[in-house]
């Protein structure tokens, strides 16, 4: 079943030391009131423009097979296989925060107000990633409440572009998801528009598929390595 | 104070109403246009490119520095047109087809301009056909590539294999950018250079194109 999720504004907007991170400024600078100024004034605009929606539709195992598999572009070895293989539910999402924030940033460069600008762009960046954690999180309530997942299992999302997971297979996420529903279009090289979303899948299933070493030979160009932060939440819940 | 220094570090602290005042001062006393870029605006931008290196101040102070430098070039222009005045060298930059993030191509750009570079924005989804005409039409000495999918990566090697069969590579140098790109990438493809951020293409293009060339 495909559904629609209004997710809440004030549920997306960043919070303060989340954008100062995101612009490379360290803790102990972050009390610097300038920065924190020009941080404010990003998330007033963000409150007025951001318009975060997401949806999302359950699979199953083998509709999902075709879909990770792409256009045949994944690694050999990805951990996104591996844990969907053994997951319990899947289910395909999109969000973005939409069109209107992504002009907001253009206008404010043109006008020459940079700072403002970047600032309001890593402002959306987290803000969208916030509204993915959103819609994670209602599908796992979703689960519970419907008797699919129990408390102990875990759900975490994934998405193309990312651990060995290649970003071709955007295109049949997209052919089976229809994101255009909530606006969402792909381009030829598999981008997004708005450029703030972001779509992949949300797997569910028992804590221990979801732990793996960033040993895989992809893991030494990426730069983030947020899977580790991310099944840290897991192991903590 | 010395005017050009006046003027230098209030683009330093972001100033912007004040650095189009100053400006405006140096224009009236009669200071010459090029004395003022140089003396007041590249000089600040320039101790702002270095505290930056130094992790002394970040992204937001650098933008407010950039805001100001605009503030000053807008009167500077006009000026520097009518007396001929070149600048530093002409960088046309975009990012390239398929690929629609056009931040860090902005970031490059304003940088570029702050040190005193003429820059050709051909802005976001720029096709291969559109680097080399454009490069050819503007003279430019550098072009700079953003890419920052990894799927549109293999466009700048498509621009750097265009600018070879026009001819244009013993005088075009060429920089790329992005996140998923690296030094070892640039080479690969051909190009001169990768850098990593704004600051970073202004080293790599001032090292291409000294001012005294």
């Amino acid at each position: 079943m495909k559904r629609t999720l209004h997710v809440s504004l004030e549920q997306t907007v960043p919070s303060m030391q989340a954008i100062l991170k995101g612009q490379g400024i360290p803790s102990w600078k972050q009390h610097d009131g300038r920065a924190k100024r020009i941080a404010e004034d990003a998330i007033s605009i963000y409150r007025e423009n951001a318009r975060p929606v997401g949806i999302i539709l359950e699979i199953t195992k083998q509709e999902f097979q075709k879909i990770f598999e792409g256009e045949g572009r994944n690694e050999d070895d990805s951990p996104v296989k591996l844990i969907y293989e053994g997951s319990d539910d899947l289910a395909l999402f999109a969000v973005t925060i939409g069109e209107r924030i992504c002009s907001e940033i253009a206008r404010l460069f043109q006008a020459n107000d940079f700072a403002v600008g970047s600032m309001l762009d890593t402002a959306a960046s987290e803000g969208t990633e916030l509204a993915a954690q959103v819609v994670e999180n209602r599908h796992k309530e979703y689960l519970i409440e419907s008797d699919k997942s129990n408390s102990r299992n875990a759900v975490l999302r994934f998405s193309p572009g990312y651990c060995g997971w290649h970003i071709s297979a955007q295109k049949k996420l997209f052919s089976a998801l229809h994101p255009l529903d909530i606006g969402i279009t792909l381009n030829d090289s598999y981008l997004m528009q708005p450029l703030k979303s972001i779509s992949g899948v949300i797997i569910s299933g028992k804590k221990e598929i979801f732990y793996f070493d960033d040993t895989f030979s992809f893991c030494r160009d990426c730069d983030e390595h947020t899977c580790r932060e991310r099944i840290q939440t897991i192991i903590d819940q | 104070m010395d005017l050009l220094r006046e003027l230098s570090e209030h683009l330093q602290n972001g100033d912007a109403k004040n650095v189009a005042e100053l400006t405006q001062r140096a224009i009236s006393e009669g200071l010459p246009a090029k004395t003022v870029l140089d003396g007041g605006l590249i000089a600040g931008m320039s101790v702002v490119g270095d505290k930056f290196r130094l992790h002394e101040i970040f992204l937001p102070d650098v933008l407010l520095a950039a805001k100001a430098m605009y503030a000053g070039m807008d009167l500077l222009k006009p000026l520097m047109i009518k007396d001929n005045i070149k600048t530093a060298g002409k960088v046309v930059i975009g990012t390239v087809q398929g690929d629609l993030h056009d931040i860090g191509k902005n970031l490059v750009a304003i940088m570029l301009r702050g040190a005193g570079f003429e820059v050709i924005d051909l802005g976001n989804d720029v096709s291969p056909q559109k680097f080399i005409a454009a490069a050819e039409r503007e003279k430019a000495d550098v072009i700079g590539m953003s890419a920052l999918l990894t799927t549109t990566m293999p466009v700048m090697k498509k621009v750097v294999d265009l600018v070879k069969e026009a001819q244009l590579r013993e005088r075009v140098r060429i920089i790329v950018g992005g996140a998923p790109l690296s030094d070892e990438y640039a080479r690969e493809i051909g190009a001169d250079a990768y850098c990593f951020d704004g600051i970073n293409a202004v080293d790599c293009v001032q090292k291409f194109l000294p001012r005294n060339r």
